[in-house]
């Protein structure tokens, strides 16, 4: 079954796997999960602020993003932005902003969907005799949720924050619909091109697996200790 | 904006000569469903399985449950795709894997069966933590009332997990639906597919991802309100959510 298994395949590409794909889906991950998380803040205390209007435009946004599969999502902005682009910058044709650009605004804008569910319920987790305190203080609405409310908002939510962007680590492979180099992208060109599907895939698998797997296990433990402290 | 705006677009006859574009668009959206009744069909019954092997006492059968979740949890379900359709043929033994291959329609079964299992393990989860909300007494009168575990699970223990974890299920299987579009990179041209492909024949970009993301949100709509009717149909009476 694996006796003409080609480790060597596997081992030639590592340099262009690890530094080329494996940097642009971390660095991907690690940029859309911060964006996510700032815009999704924000639509959540859109959402939690009484104003009608303001809350139901967030709701939209939310309910609009998560009922729309991934894919589309990335079809959509890898046409949309160019056109953005122009828009903003006044010039007289689409914008081409690069694979990187596009992917990364797609996952902030996808992303903050969710992180903003999170955050919601991370904020509503919090007793109501907080804010009041706050309030009390003199503190100003903007100082309640940046001093009080938002750090133990985030605190709370942590594990489920980062089992997001576990999701989202594994989610940017989609990219590959784009032809873009990311880990994925670049275990499968060295597929097509050596034809090598087998090892290349199963390598990549592997990689995810335990990548996910460890940060799954943080989690975990992260977990135990936050439910300690409580 | 540049860009040349043509609604009409819909009503022209595409280039496979199967219709209108709309037609193609349709037929995309039926495709999709298609896959994503089947993978939901395959989440259930592997889902329900493996959630019950997590609530046995056996320790083997919790391992085997937490090994399985584990599995289908940790990987991007585009490569587990991507392991099915191009790994499995060439591991297996040459006349099986040549028949795999060249079974019609591959990308479909493939993607109908990938995406279940995928799912299978989320659905575990739920059912564990809904098996997990009951209270210790009703295991125990199932057992008292001389019911076998099988039996308990049949007759007690289900039907009331399943009625709990409704709402979080229906997530799920909109989550089914959508993650149907990964299978455009194994060539099954669904509803994300045939909107692409339309915008490669037509070079109207818009108008074909509209009316894709309008027929998302239609099943969407469709789908939460008929599990809105059902969650009323079958809530527990007695629980806050019950009549």
């Amino acid at each position: 079954m694996f006796g003409n298994f080609d480790f060597d395949v596997i081992i030639r590409a590592l340099p262009y796997l690890f530094k080329e794909g494996m940097t642009f889906t971390l660095m991907l991950t690690a940029l859309a999960a911060l964006g996510g998380l700032v815009f999704g803040t924000a639509i959540a205390l859109m959402r939690l602020s009484g104003y009608k209007t303001l809350g139901r435009i967030a709701g939209v946004y939310v309910d609009f993003m998560r009922s729309l599969p991934l894919v589309l999502v990335i079809f959509w902005f890898y046409f949309l932005v160019p056109y953005i682009g122009q828009w903003v910058t006044g010039a007289s044709r689409p914008i081409s902003v690069g694979a990187f650009a596009s992917s990364l605004i797609t996952f902030i804008m996808f992303e903050a969907a969710y992180f903003s569910e999170i955050m919601r319920a991370g904020i509503q987790s919090i007793s109501r005799g907080q804010p009041a305190a706050a309030n009390a203080l003199g503190l100003t609405y903007a100082q309640t949720m940046r001093y009080v409310v938002l750090p133990q908002a985030f605190r709370n939510m942590l594990p489920v924050l980062i089992t997001q962007t576990i999701v989202l680590f594994q989610d940017t492979s989609l990219v590959y619909v784009l032809s873009i180099t990311d880990f994925l992208g670049a275990a499968s060109k060295v597929a097509q091109r050596d034809g090598r599907l087998v090892e290349m895939y199963l390598f990549a698998a592997v990689v995810y697996f335990t990548i996910s797997c460890i940060a799954s296990f943080g989690v975990r433990r992260l977990q135990a200790r936050i439910a300690i402290l409580r | 904006m540049n860009y040349h705006w043509n609604w009409g677009i819909f009503f022209e006859p595409n280039p496979m000569g199967t219709g209108t574009y709309l037609d193609m668009l349709l037929s995309g959206l039926v495709l999709t469903l298609k896959t994503a009744a089947l993978a939901w069909i395959i989440a259930l019954i592997f889902g329900t399985a493996i959630g019950v092997l997590r609530t046995l006492p056996s320790k083997t059968a919790s391992w085997i449950g937490f090994c399985w979740v584990e599995f289908f949890r940790n990987m991007p379900l585009l490569v587990q795709l991507f392991l099915w359709f191009f790994v499995l043929p060439e591991l297996l033994p040459r006349s099986a894997g040549l028949w795999l291959k060249q079974l019609p329609n591959a990308p479909f079964w493939t993607a109908a069966i990938g995406i279940g299992f995928f799912m299978s393990a989320r659905v575990a989860i739920q059912l564990q933590a809904g098996i997990g909300s009951l209270p210790r007494g009703q295991r125990m009168a199932a057992t008292a009332l001389g019911l076998t575990t099988f039996q308990g699970y049949r007759y007690v223990l289900l039907p009331m997990a399943f009625r709990i974890i409704l709402p979080p299920l229906t997530s799920e299987f909109l989550n089914t639906i959508k993650n149907t579009a990964v299978a455009i990179t194994i060539g099954l041209i669904e509803l994300t597919g045939e909107a692409r492909s339309m915008q490669e024949f037509s070079f109207q970009v818009f108008e074909a991802f509209t009316a894709a993301t309008i027929l998302y949100l239609l099943v969407n709509a469709v789908v939460v309100t008929a599990m809105r009717f059902l969650e009323r149909w079958v809530a527990i009476p007695g629980y806050i959510t019950g009549k």
